[in-house]
């Protein structure tokens, strides 16, 4: 268990990398704190695997340096950092039976026969592979067979750190929903740092305590769950986590106040910064449709269970609201507003408001 | 209710067609031609299973079919195991893939008879580049023509040249057919360069190379032209391997009966190993 620091880490994967676009990383500064569970979340394609294979040491940065607790790991093979990582899709070793694929990486490092036996079996229980420990790898389904992929990761108790990239990708519904509280309650047992890279918000927002969104190379931001959501600080983590994500809407500024398509918005608190092209951030569960405020026209209701998803059109800009209450009709004209200390101001996609004295 | 479209026998058809008149109307005739007896003037007589007892305990027979053995048994120990490794040997991208491949094939893509003619030619002893060197460079007594021993050896390379890129293209489709997640996790487990190949690279082979095996086994055991332009079975008999010895028969002697009898023991022979390997290779599998 270690704590890990990734101090200005830089990738590409072209030979001579001249502008900055040839970067799949461009400059990456964490500090992650022994036995925290983190998640990388961020669309395809953003570098969160890139990110992963370099701490695990598959991959060499092109510049930069990995550390774990102080000590620089960047030039060392995976083998030597001591650390674990679990797979999008299934490695299993076909020749061995289930027993033997959950003991092979401690049979590697010359554990002992009958602690061996003990952290198989421990696994096993936890994972509910008990009954098929002695059928070949080869014969099982393909949960089953991600299933032993995660405890190989997960069999050794001296490692630095686990780290799983998209795990559950092949699971089944049910079943995901059940490894992935086996695994929460897992790093809450044996307090080892886990990074968990995923595209899927619910399985980044259930599973870790620090969220590090990411796109296109670059950390956009690092926040526990609930601030990803309720404070975005770029544009992209308001609309790319919540379903659906937060409205973003275009914005004027006149005589020093803040206008929708020439409706005054009330904002959260004092202007920072007004440069660049200025946008309003809401989320759909803090617009409010009502008899005053922005008029506006329903185009859409969608029936979500408890709640209604509603799409409503002022001028030719849609604006989504969430509701519990009985949903407006299609083709109705409503009020919509928005709820001054959950409206923000984002200028060049950067949060431009700070919270006001409420 | 399921209702059954007769009309799909009609695009079996033609294959059926062609099966029928290039495999088992010969293969018909060839039974015909062995339970009996020809003369000149197309008579023939009724003998019975007579060229099959005949055959079964002809020396003759045995001693072909015992060099016959030999030279599969040796060229497959050799091919495969070489083939296997120079397949891991070979880069998984890059420049130098396509180079491989290309000089991989090349031994493939010559005709038969003239690689039989190219090696008779390369071990010339006065005037081929190999049997040159070998005599007047080295000092080594090496004639193909005259030694038996050298004449195998000479048979052996010549296969092993000819077709171990065979077994190289199959595992290297097979290996290269391995997500790169396994070697990965086979790195962060701390699996020796041993145990990925037993673990990962020959589990995940051994589908091409049972194709491999049973190719090169059926191949081998029915090979003709090379050894036939390069040795034509010398010296003596000491290379006369079963097909060599058949045409000597056929169309030497031009005895069709027993000729015919030893073509269908052959293929028997052919039929029953191949099953066997196959049976014994994919038995894991069920």
């Amino acid at each position: 268990m270690a704590r890990i620091t990734l101090d200005n880490l830089k990738h590409s994967y072209s030979a001579n990398p001249v502008s900055m676009d040839d970067y799949a990383l461009k400059e990456i500064d964490l500090d992650w704190t022994d036995g925290g569970a983190y998640a990388l979340l961020g669309p395809s394609g953003c570098g969160k695997s890139t990110l992963l294979n370099i701490i695990s040491g598959l991959l060499n940065p092109t510049s930069g340096r990995v550390m774990f607790d102080g000590e620089d790991v960047t030039a060392l093979p995976p083998d030597k950092r001591n650390i674990a990582q679990v797979f999008q899709f299934p490695v299993i070793y076909d020749t061995m039976t289930v027993y033997d694929n959950l003991a092979f990486p401690l049979r590697n490092r010359g554990v002992e026969r009958e602690q061996i036996d003990n952290r198989v079996h421990e696994i096993a229980t936890m994972l509910e592979l008990t009954d098929s420990l002695s059928t070949r790898a080869s014969h099982l389904t393909p949960d089953n067979k991600q299933k032993i992929s995660m405890g190989r990761g997960l069999v050794r108790d001296d490692v630095n750190v686990i780290m799983f990239d998209e795990p559950l990708t092949v699971i089944d519904p049910e079943l995901k929903w059940k490894l992935r509280s086996k695994l929460k309650e897992l790093h809450q047992s044996i307090a080892s740092t886990m990074i968990y890279v995923t595209h899927d918000q619910t399985e980044a927002l259930t599973f870790a305590d620090q969220v590090v969104v990411m796109q296109e190379g670059e950390i956009v931001q690092i926040g526990t769950p609930i601030e990803l959501f309720e404070r975005p600080l770029h544009t992209f983590v308001g609309h790319f986590i919540g379903s659906p994500g937060m409205n973003i809407l275009p914005a004027e500024m006149v005589n020093g106040s803040v206008r929708f398509l020439d409706h005054p918005v009330e904002l959260e608190g004092p202007i920072k910064d007004s440069k660049g092209s200025l946008e309003i951030g809401i989320r759909p569960e803090y617009v409010r449709i009502g008899t005053k405020g922005i008029p506006a026209v329903i185009r859409k209701v969608a029936d979500i269970g408890r709640r209604t998803v509603i799409e409503a059109c002022v001028n030719d800009i849609l604006v989504n609201a969430i509701t519990e209450k009985v949903p407006p009709e299609t083709g109705q004209e409503v009020h919509l507003e928005f709820e001054p200390n959950q409206t923000r101001l984002y200028a060049d996609s950067w949060i431009a408001t700070e919270v006001g004295a409420q | 209710m399921r209702t059954v479209n007769q009309r799909g026998w009609l695009f079996v058809l033609p294959v059926l067609l062609l099966v029928a008149f290039n495999a088992l109307v010969p293969l018909m005739t060839v039974v015909n031609y062995s339970v009996q007896e020809t003369f000149g003037n197309n008579q023939f007589f009724w003998v019975g299973l007579r060229w099959f007892e005949e055959i079964l305990q002809s020396e003759r027979f045995h001693a072909a079919l015992g060099r016959q053995m030999l030279f599969t048994v040796t060229i497959l120990i050799i091919e495969i195991p070489l083939g296997v490794a120079i397949a891991l040997a070979m880069p998984r991208r890059g420049f130098w893939v396509p180079v491989c491949l290309v000089l991989m094939s090349l031994p493939l893509l010559i005709p038969w008879n003239v690689v039989g003619a190219m090696w008779n030619i390369f071990t010339l002893p006065d005037i081929g580049l190999l049997g040159y060197t070998l005599n007047n460079v080295l000092g080594i007594d090496y004639n193909m023509t005259q030694d038996p021993f050298a004449a195998w050896i000479t048979v052996i390379v010549m296969d092993v040249w000819h077709w171990t890129s065979l077994v190289v293209l199959l595992s290297y489709a097979g290996l290269i057919s391995i997500p790169e997640a396994y070697y990965q996790a086979a790195k962060i487990d701390g699996a020796s360069n041993w145990s990925v190949f037993r673990h990962i690279q020959l589990p995940k082979m051994k589908r091409v190379l049972t194709i491999a095996v049973l190719l090169r086994f059926m191949d081998s055991f029915n090979i003709y032209t090379e050894p036939f332009v390069l040795t034509g079975g010398g010296p003596g008999n000491s290379t006369t391997l079963l097909s060599i010895d058949l045409v000597k028969v056929a169309l030497g002697q031009f005895d069709l009966g027993p000729a015919a009898a030893m073509s269908l023991i052959y293929f028997a022979i052919t039929l029953a190993v191949s099953w066997l390997f196959y049976t014994l290779m994919t038995r894991d599998d069920r």
